[in-house]
């Protein structure tokens, strides 16, 4: 046994192990709230969990609704108007290293950059999730067969194993998100099932089962919504992790191609443009951050929320 | 405790097994041959030959045993780009990375760890608020991101440090070496760095919460002792998190090494993978992922030392 829990700290951007002081909520004597309604409420009244979820619906909404909101061209280049400064009008955000339009090459890039953020987490938490809820309620043999082979994949550094992956399939949007995938599903198969242990032990699932449930009414009601909380905010650090990740493997030219609009690979076009336009060259990078610290900051909320059950 | 270090290395064996499998595996899922790949057009004669010479021409399980045998024994095959041997290379680049990998984890081990202690002892205070919104702001950051800002405000803007490569340095240990590991040495730092910080506040502030703290201040123990004590108490959880972290260092350091076009592992793995040279790709995958592996394995080992309450479980 070992003293810390490795499956949050093998995480290659952290899964934070603080969790901030819980927020008092003044609960009236007649009012009864269910966990989650008492998680959603706290969640309303904590202005950083407020904020950084209206910048990333912003920047969702922004992506997706790009084309019809007035921007330039994100491919149109114009020799004549290269690296132009940020202020510029009609370029508010200047012009990158071939012309087009910053604000809208980084709105634009948000589509494949959040895509490749919540993508991975999403598959990955349906397959980790799904092994790890097997492994942890069959225990036994299943379980060692499963968390073995779990333990071969995390002998890898996390972006050594997505560099790898990725490097051996080739070059490609597809190929940078399986491997990314592919490095989650460990590491979701892990904490799920080091969840469901726990609760598989707790007297209510030894009552239930005695009282006649099958196995999968006791996963449904008992397991799933006790899992789900863990689970949710290792996830939402995961998708930080991944939003890094994925615009590094871009950055390093194993996702995205030109000239398609990507942070990453953005953010490597521009590096020959530090000399003559530096300021220009760091904003995709800028993008990259504020996802990722939203996220973070996100599941930090989310985990001070969950912390108390009332 | 011997006992437990002994079934430690026993169960690390089939780990590195795996490890070397999933290696294989991955290399060899690439599509298309390596040798043709590397060739491009040449004669089909040529290339049967040249395969038979590299051993592509055996079937995939007997190719990973023989690859694994010579492996073991220090072999790592030559490069399908220059025909070099790929242990020397691979010993080369592993001494660049793990010099800037070791000056980047003692500055945010102890940087990281002092500022967590100081922010869990002051719970609350104005300092705990900046330690923790800087240490969120460090673990969300893309590093290789960070070593572009130092590129350009220490090498372009002010032209204090250089920004590419080792230069012509001899050694690793000259001031010419020093001043170019300065740059990839803080860009690798800053993860690390806010992650030992996060840990070691919450740390602190979980052992300060705990009934003996409170009993030791009852007994009149003055708050050095008892400091002593919350490091003591603090030191294994700590620990792990740091060896871990050195070992993610090196893994992940191909992003800020292909900033700086510095001449480690990463850029080796970078090269190779472009090259499609898969025994260099192989050798420096399997070296990482090995190194990795002995990290976790130290860890374990230390942390059992440090909290024998590990060894006994």
């Amino acid at each position: 046994m070992k003293a810390v829990d490795n499956s949050t700290l093998r995480v290659a951007f952290d899964a934070p192990a603080a969790s901030g002081p819980a927020l008092e909520i003044p609960l009236g004597p007649l009012t009864q709230h269910t966990y989650w309604q008492t998680v959603w409420l706290r969640l309303r009244r904590d202005p950083v969990t407020l904020a950084c979820s209206s910048v990333l619906i912003a920047m969702v909404a922004l992506a997706l609704f790009a084309p019809w909101v007035g921007l330039d061209d994100p491919y149109t280049s114009n020799s004549a108007n290269r690296l132009l400064p940020i202020g510029t009008s009609g370029h508010w955000l200047g012009t990158d290293e071939l012309g087009r339009d910053m604000l809208a090459r980084l709105i634009y890039g948000g589509r494949l950059s959040l895509m490749m953020g919540i993508v991975p987490v999403l598959t990955a938490l349906a397959i980790g999730g799904t092994l790890g809820l097997i492994a942890g309620f069959t225990g036994g043999r299943v379980n060692m067969l499963i968390m073995r082979i779990t333990d071969v994949f995390y002998a890898f550094p996390s972006i050594l194993l997505a560099v790898a992956i990725a490097g051996s399939l080739g070059a490609g949007v597809t190929n940078a998100l399986l491997a990314i995938t592919i490095v989650f599903i460990p590491q979701v198969t892990r904490v799920t099932e080091s969840v469901t242990t726990q609760i598989r032990a707790m007297d209510f699932v030894e009552a239930a089962r005695a009282s006649g449930a099958d196995t999968f009414t006791i996963i449904r009601t008992h397991v799933l919504g006790n899992v789900l909380g863990p689970v949710l905010v290792f996830a939402t650090v995961l998708v930080s992790v991944s939003i890094v990740i994925s615009a590094g493997l871009s950055f390093i030219g194993l996702g995205a191609s030109p000239p398609q609009a990507e942070w990453g690979l953005m953010l490597n076009t521009l590096r020959e443009s530090i000399f003559l336009a530096p300021a220009i060259s760091l904003l995709p990078g800028v993008m990259i951050f504020i996802a990722s610290m939203c996220f973070n900051l996100i599941s930090d909320g989310l985990r001070s929320a969950m912390d108390i059950r009332i | 405790m011997l006992y437990y270090i002994l079934r430690r290395v026993l169960y690390t064996l089939p780990i590195a097994l795996g490890v070397s499998l999933i290696v294989f595996v991955l290399v060899h899922l690439a599509p298309g041959d390596p040798l043709s790949a590397v060739m491009g057009e040449v004669d089909a004669k040529l290339l049967a030959e040249m395969r038979t010479a590299f051993g592509y021409d055996q079937p995939l399980y007997l190719q990973y045993f023989i690859w694994l045998k010579s492996v073991a024994t220090g072999d790592f095959g030559y490069s399908l780009r220059s025909g070099a041997p790929v242990f020397p290379m691979l010993i080369a680049a592993a001494a660049n990375t793990i010099a800037i990998g070791v000056l980047a984890s003692l500055l945010s081990f102890t940087a990281g760890a002092a500022a967590g202690m100081v922010a869990g002892y002051n719970h609350g205070s104005r300092l705990d608020k900046i330690v923790s919104s800087v240490t969120i702001a460090g673990v969300s950051i893309p590093h290789y991101w960070l070593a572009i800002i130092l590129v350009i405000a220490f090498s372009v803007q002010l032209g204090w440090l250089p920004a590419m490569g080792l230069g012509g340095a001899p050694t690793l240990f000259s001031l010419d070496a020093l001043r170019h590991m300065v740059l990839p040495t803080l860009a690798l730092a800053a993860i690390p760095c806010a992650i030992v910080a996060r840990t070691t506040r919450a740390c602190v502030m979980e052992i300060l919460n705990m009934e003996f703290v409170e009993a030791l201040r009852a007994r009149g123990l003055s708050e050095q002792r008892i400091l002593w004590h919350v490091t003591r108490n603090a030191l294994p959880t700590v620990l792990a998190v740091m060896g871990l972290q050195f070992a993610h260092l090196l893994g992940g350091s191909i992003l800020v090494e292909t900033v700086f076009s510095w001449p480690g592992t990463g850029y080796l793995l970078n090269l190779s993978i472009f090259d499609r040279d898969m025994p260099v790709l192989q050798g420096t995958i399997l070296l990482l992922a090995m190194f990795f592996v002995a990290t976790n394995l130290v860890v374990d080992i230390m942390q059992s030392w440090a909290d024998p309450r590990v060894s006994r479980a």
